[in-house]
């Protein structure tokens, strides 16, 4: 690996590592393309070979995520590998705490538009279609008897006596659920998975910090201790957010079919269920890194504390999430 | 640990492999290049179609396709690249930086746009064909009512999505991070400061549109109802999630070519550019007030008043600093010492037509007049006034003035002022009679039309030929610089430049400033 | 060779046209509209003043323009280097700054005042004399003339330009593009207030001259406004991208006088009143072949041909559908065949007109099944679904 050779460094900025050519980024793309042109095609029953069997494009989704998944492996084990062998220098770090920071305020606006989507349809459409303010002939014309409610027990379509009595065409059918998972609608207050996840989350949220105090004060036990708490409680949130939908699904009638409500319910929280997976496995990396290679001190842990970042902001939209999909 | 070598490696793998942000800076350049000529031979399909009444070359499904794929591939595959290809390029020059914050990740962002391309555009060859709704893509034409390739389409989306936000996550942390000593904020070269304010935007509202496109895409195949009535959504809700990132994304488009012109313009002027800091608050104020206008290109489809007045109000503000850009651009001209070569000649030609399109934007803005323009061949008009004449003029431009401190040698002064002329007038005569036809009348997307219209489409063909058939004047001349042009002798290259590009070597060697210069 | 004379004619004339007319208010006839290169001046009231709006901007733009780009071109041609000049250092002065900051503001608020007025006029839907229901369907208009008791006038309205005048195989007609089968009838002066929504796609209501654009979107209803103070025959198109034939659905209104209004009205209505009679008759095979026949021609033959033979749509010349079991075939008819451009006709052909196109299908193109569908037969079937 190359590094410039240069002399009279100005103080506060040194030497800038740059690295040598590689073939992870081109490696990438070709898992990214594979799998979405696998994804696509899965999705359109396209299928290579026999025509009209059953789709087999799993098989280039699969590679094609699996290669993915692998080269960005790659990466950060190279990217990991060249600050242990110190060749990254304090400006290249700053850049990584940079990335890692705006790549999260962009994750912070894709649930912005999820969120903002949830406020739309209740704040304003919900009440359109139900003839409010001057859309009176919106709902006698178009859907009469459909009255709105958050969450929605009925859907425009089937207070019209469904797909077959709706005034548009082709868009498909929808059916409310008979349970919504508000609180309340739920029998027993114990029986409310949300109000445990929330527990569960904040708690988890708790645990990385004591970790990360443990880190700072060099002590590797508490570290990898409270890490492995963390860890553990994610994946509890996982599994009862599996149990959820579970629910939802066989006892609630909430699906994703379930028009306006479901749609958002599980986008909102299929979403953030994706990026709490995302952060369990990245913390599941560092305390594997902690516990088997011994990495991170008390002065360069970015890995770990990048993790922790992610996961304070996964927590936050949780009680977003909490707040507006389930209570109010 | 290899040699400590700094050149750079040999064949293929130089540029496959690439993390030097001069390779990365030219492979996108050529990339975008090759985009617009595919754009470009696209719209050329178009405008031969309304050559005349009546339908001669394709059918009206195909024709749609042409629409939709001509304006994705312009915005998305030719102007986006070529400004990050020239951000890769100069920003590090600019600021002495040795290279961009995150040299592999900067490669990824590259390799993904051009097979994210070829899959795209191989949506022309799928059954049902390309994505026909335009690059609005407004559900549930583009949901319900799409061709299977729509999903296709929706994973592209999300992969140039992709590549953007780590190219912009790149540029931020390049411009926070590696600028070199004494270059304060408010010392950066305008470029530097135009495209800083862009990778936010961007890194703002791409995940916007990969969250429009999700949710289309459960849409389409997991039985939501975001966009539907019948389930409680609302087709409209789309085109707000859509317009809230599309918005932005036109300035996206023109800041960076704002910052070329900041450039050039006193270059050219011998004298430095005026109102250096109200340029910094005025971009910021254009980036701040995109956020907050995105529904002006809905106001036919039935917001309450009260929302039409809000975005009207709002995207009236947007007059005010760009006003500020125009007269310091023609204020840095006065009692300067000009001098016309082919970069000043496009910069002008940039300052004139974009400042006729903001014209046609701010009538455009007037919620009740634009219930007569929206959706016709004025707002065509308009908007290639503001992305050709002003994106794309100003990437010329910044091709001829950077061009010899790239690769050390001259282009050809003479043919560049031709294909200036020819550029300005076959762009006239195009797009100009487009504001006619759009007043009287005339929709957009239509593959055909009433026979009023006949005279002034002809003419516009004509002119798009004319301005296309430039572009090939500009490939040539460009190659012919490369490989046979004129070595330039002096670092400097133009009398009144000014800046850190220009004192590195010419052309500029593989690796610039591994040690930061100071600057004063 | 005449017409090419005329078109170089015209086309010597636009560019001059437009440095001298661009307030020309002589839109009015047929002819001067073509090459026009403003907008038409409206016949309602509200349109005027957005033709006002439209032009006091325009202006606004245009002096704003001569100031700036005066100064521009003065300074191209004054300070350049070719004349020797050196340049001054000058790059800041707040006083100048603060001025193009506020004046445009200023100037800007000027605009936003009659802008706001207009607008709010456009958004007054009250006290309208008649409602029209239009809907938007891939690729025609439906117009529903609300009536308080319920009888509602309903007819479709397609493009009437055949399709040998688009491929250029038929000279083109005066109104090639803008005219239909059926256009809308509405009283002169009295204020039509308009219910506009889609059945598919969203499609944008848009007549030029009655100054109204108003997007159809499926599932919601938006209200407009227009009141044509002039008679006349005014013609626009759907203006937002529907699909394949998006420039295939021309809008055209007819603003007549109250009197001839009524006339029709009743002429409306009595033949609605025909179709309701017809419905409770049987006919003969000949009468609904007959009928069937016309009804082909209007309504099948753009996809499926001439003879039966296929085109957009599949042929039903020896159809395995148009020779098999009545009732799939109805259903064809009736409800479409989802996913594909085969619609559902259920809805817009009355009883007697599907009875009759279907037993056409049936008895035509070599199709010789003599079996019949009576009116009947559809209600029928329509129940049973
Ligand atoms: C580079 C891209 C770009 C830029 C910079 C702009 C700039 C502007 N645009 Fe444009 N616009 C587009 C690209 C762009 N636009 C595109 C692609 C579409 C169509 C999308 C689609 O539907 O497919 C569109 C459509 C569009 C619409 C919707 C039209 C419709 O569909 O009905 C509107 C409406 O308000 C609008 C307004 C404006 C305004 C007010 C500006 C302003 O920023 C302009 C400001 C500039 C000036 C005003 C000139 C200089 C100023 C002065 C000299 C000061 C003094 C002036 C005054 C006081 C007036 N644009
Ligand atoms: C920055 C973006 C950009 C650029 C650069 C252009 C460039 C051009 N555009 Fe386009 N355009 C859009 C963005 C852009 N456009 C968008 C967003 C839309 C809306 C799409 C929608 O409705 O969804 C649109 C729509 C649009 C329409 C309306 C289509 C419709 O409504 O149906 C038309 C019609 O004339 C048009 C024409 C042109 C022409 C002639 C050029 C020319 O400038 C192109 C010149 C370039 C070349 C021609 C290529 C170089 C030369 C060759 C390849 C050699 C061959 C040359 C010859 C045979 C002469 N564009
Ligand atoms: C806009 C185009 C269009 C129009 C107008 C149209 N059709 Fe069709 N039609 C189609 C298409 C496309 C199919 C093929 C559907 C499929 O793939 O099964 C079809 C199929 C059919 C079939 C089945 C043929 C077969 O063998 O599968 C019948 C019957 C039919 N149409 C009747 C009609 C009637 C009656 C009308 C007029 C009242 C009509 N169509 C108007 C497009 C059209
Ligand atoms: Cu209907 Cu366009
Ligand atoms: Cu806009």
């Amino acid at each position: 690996m190359a590094t410039q050779q240069g002399s009279a460094v100005p103080a506060g900025h040194e030497e800038y590592y740059v690295p040598e050519s590689s073939g992870m980024a081109i490696s990438a793309t070709i898992g990214l393309l594979l799998s979405i042109y696998g994804a696509a095609s899965v999705l359109n029953d396209m299928t290579f070979g026999e025509p009209g069997a059953e789709t087999n494009s799993w098989t280039i989704f699969i590679c094609g995520l699996f290669w993915f998944v692998a080269t960005l492996f790659m990466w950060f084990r190279t990217a990991i590998r060249e600050n242990r062998a110190g060749m990254n220098s304090a400006q290249l770090k700053k850049s990584y705490v940079l990335g890692m920071f705006w790549f999260i305020f962009s994750e912070v606006m894709f649930f912005f538009v999820f969120f903002s989507v949830l406020f739309y349809v209740r704040v304003l459409v919900g009440p359109w279609l139900a003839g409010e303010g001057e859309a009176g002939a919106m709902n006698h014309l178009l859907w009469p008897g459909f009255e709105f409610d958050w969450p929605t027990m009925q859907t425009p379509q089937e207070a019209v006596g469904g797909a077959a009595g709706q005034p548009i065409a082709n868009h498909g059918e929808f059916f409310s659920p008979h349970t919504s998972m508000a609180f309340g609608e739920v029998e027993h207050w114990w029986h409310w998975l949300p109000m445990w996840n929330t527990v569960i989350l904040l708690s988890s949220s708790v645990t990385v910090h004591i970790a990360h105090l443990g880190l700072l004060e060099n002590n590797r036990g508490k570290l990898n201790l409270w890490l492995g708490i963390t860890v553990a409680l994610a994946s509890v949130f996982l599994a009862l957010q599996v149990l959820e939908y579970h629910e939802a699904y066989t006892l609630y009638g909430l699906t994703l079919n379930s028009g306006i409500y479901g749609s958002t319910f599980f986008m909102l929280t299929g979403f953030h269920g994706f990026h709490v997976a995302m952060g369990m496995t990245m913390l599941l990396v560092q305390w594997l890194r902690s516990i088997r290679g011994g990495h991170f001190t008390a002065d360069d842990h970015f890995g770990f504390e990048a993790s922790s970042w992610y996961w304070h902001f996964v927590d936050v939209v949780w009680v977003m999430l909490f707040l507006f999909v389930y209570i109010f | 640990m290899g040699e400590h070598h700094h050149g750079p490696a040999k064949g293929l793998k130089r540029w496959i492999f690439a993390t030097n942000h001069k390779d990365i800076g030219t492979m996108y350049l050529w990339f975008s290049f090759a985009m617009f000529l595919l754009g470009g031979a696209f719209a050329m399909i178009i405008r031969a179609e309304l050559f005349q009444p009546g339908l001669q070359l394709v059918e009206p499904g195909f024709f749609n396709q042409m629409t939709t794929m001509h304006g994705l591939i312009m915005v998305f595959g030719a102007i986006m690249p070529s400004f990050v290809g020239l951000a890769n390029w100069m920003i590090p020059m600019m600021i002495g930086a040795p290279d961009m914050a995150l040299p592999r990740m900067n490669n990824l962002s590259f390799w993904i746009l051009p097979p994210t391309f070829l899959l795209l555009a191989s949506t022309l060859f799928m059954e049902g064909g390309a994505p026909a709704f335009g690059w609005t893509f407004y559900a549930p034409l583009s949901t319900t009512y799409a061709p299977p390739s729509v999903t296709f389409f929706i994973f592209a989306v999300h992969l140039l999505g992709l590549s953007s936000i780590m190219g912009s996550i790149n540029i931020v942390a390049t411009v926070w991070n590696l600028r070199a000593p004494g270059m304060t904020w408010m010392k950066m070269p305008l470029f530097v400061w135009t495209w800083f304010i862009t990778a936010y935007l961007l890194i703002a509202v791409m995940p916007v549109l990969a969250g429009a496109v999700t949710m289309m895409l459960m849409d389409i195949h997991f039985g939501t109802s975001f966009f539907s009535a019948a389930g409680g959504g609302d087709p409209v809700l789309f085109q707000h999630v859509f317009w809230f990132f599309g918005h932005p994304e036109v300035y996206i488009i023109i800041l960076p070519a704002f910052g070329v012109v900041s450039q050039i313009i006193p270059t050219f002027a011998r004298k430095p550019l005026f109102g250096y800091d109200s340029m910094v608050y005025a971009t910021a104020s254009i980036a701040f007030l995109s956020f907050i206008v995105w529904a002006h290109h809905m106001y036919t489809v039935g917001m309450p008043i009260a929302g039409e007045l809000f975005f009207m109000y709002a995207t009236l503000l947007i007059a005010v600093p760009t006003g500020v850009k125009v007269f310091n651009w023609i204020t840095t001209m006065w009692r300067g010492a000009m001098t016309f070569e082919t970069p000043m000649l496009f910069c002008i030609g940039f300052v004139v037509l974009f400042t006729l399109g903001g014209f046609t934007g701010v009538m455009l803005s007037m919620a009740p007049s634009d219930f007569q323009y929206h959706d016709s061949y004025f707002v065509v008009a308009h908007f290639h006034y503001v992305m050709v004449a002003g994106a794309v003029f100003s990437m010329t431009g910044a091709v001829y003035y950077w061009l010899p401190k790239w690769c050390g040698r001259m282009y050809s002064e003479p043919m560049g002022k031709i294909h200036f002329w020819i550029s300005f007038v076959g762009f006239n005569l195009a797009f100009f009679p487009q504001h006619f036809v759009g007043l009287a009348g005339m929709p957009r997307r239509i593959p055909d039309y009433a026979s009023q219209f006949a005279d002034f489409n002809m003419l516009s063909s004509v002119g798009a030929f004319i301005y296309g058939g430039s572009q090939i004047l500009f490939l040539y001349n460009v190659i012919s610089t490369i490989v046979a042009g004129k070595p330039v002798s002096d670092d400097k290259v133009w009398e009144g430049a000014e800046g850190l590009e220009w004192t590195v070597a010419t052309p500029a060697p593989f690796h610039t400033f591994a040690v930061p210069p100071r600057v004063k | 060779m005449c017409f090419k004379a005329k078109r170089l004619h015209r086309l010597a004339l636009g560019p001059v046209l437009s440095l001298l007319g661009l307030t020309s208010r002589l839109a009015w006839s047929d002819d001067t509209k073509v090459n026009q290169i403003n907008m038409p001046v409206s016949v309602t009231e509200v349109g005027a003043s957005i033709y006002n709006l439209h032009m006091t901007i325009f202006w606004i733009c245009v002096v704003i323009g001569v100031l700036v780009f005066g100064v521009m071109f003065y300074s191209i041609f004054a300070h350049r280097k070719s004349r020797g000049v050196t340049p001054s250092n000058f790059h800041e002065s707040t006083t100048v700054e603060i001025a193009w900051t506020v004046v445009p503001f200023l100037i800007l608020l000027v605009m936003a005042v009659p802008a706001t007025t207009t607008l709010i006029n456009v958004y007054d839907t009250t006290d309208a004399d008649m409602d029209i229901l239009i809907t938007g369907y891939q690729w025609k208009w439906k117009y529903e003339y609300l009536d308080e008791a319920g009888e509602n006038l309903t007819f479709f309205s397609n493009l009437s330009t055949s399709q040998e005048e688009i491929y250029n195989r038929e000279a083109k007609g005066e109104h090639y593009l803008l005219e239909v089968d059926e256009p809308v009838v509405v009283p002169v002066n009295s204020k039509v207030r308009l219910l506009i929504t889609a059945n598919d796609v969203i499609h944008s209501w848009w007549v030029p001259e009655l100054a109204v654009k108003r997007d159809a979107i499926p599932g919601f209803i938006n209200e407009t406004w227009f009141r044509a103070e002039r008679e006349g025959i005014y013609r626009g198109q759907c203006a937002e991208l529907c699909g394949r034939d998006h420039g295939f659905m021309p809008i055209v209104v007819n603003v007549v006088s109250q009197q001839k209004y009524t006339d029709w009205l009743s002429d409306k209505q009595a033949e609605a009143a025909e179709i309701k009679a017809l419905m409770a008759q049987t006919f003969t095979l000949d009468d609904l072949v007959k009928r069937g026949k016309d009804v082909y021609a209007r309504d099948c033959q753009l996809c499926h041909g001439a003879n039966g033979e296929g085109g957009i749509g599949k042929a039903i010349a020896g159809s395995s559908i148009a020779t098999g079991p009545v009732a799939t075939h109805l259903d064809v008819g009736i409800y479409g065949v989802s996913g594909t451009s085969m619609q559902s006709f259920g809805k817009q052909l009355n009883d007697v007109d599907m009875a009759a196109v279907i037993t056409y299908q049936r008895n035509a193109f070599g199709n010789n099944m003599g079996d019949m569908v009576q009116p009947l037969d559809v209600f029928n079937h329509k129940q049973g679904q």
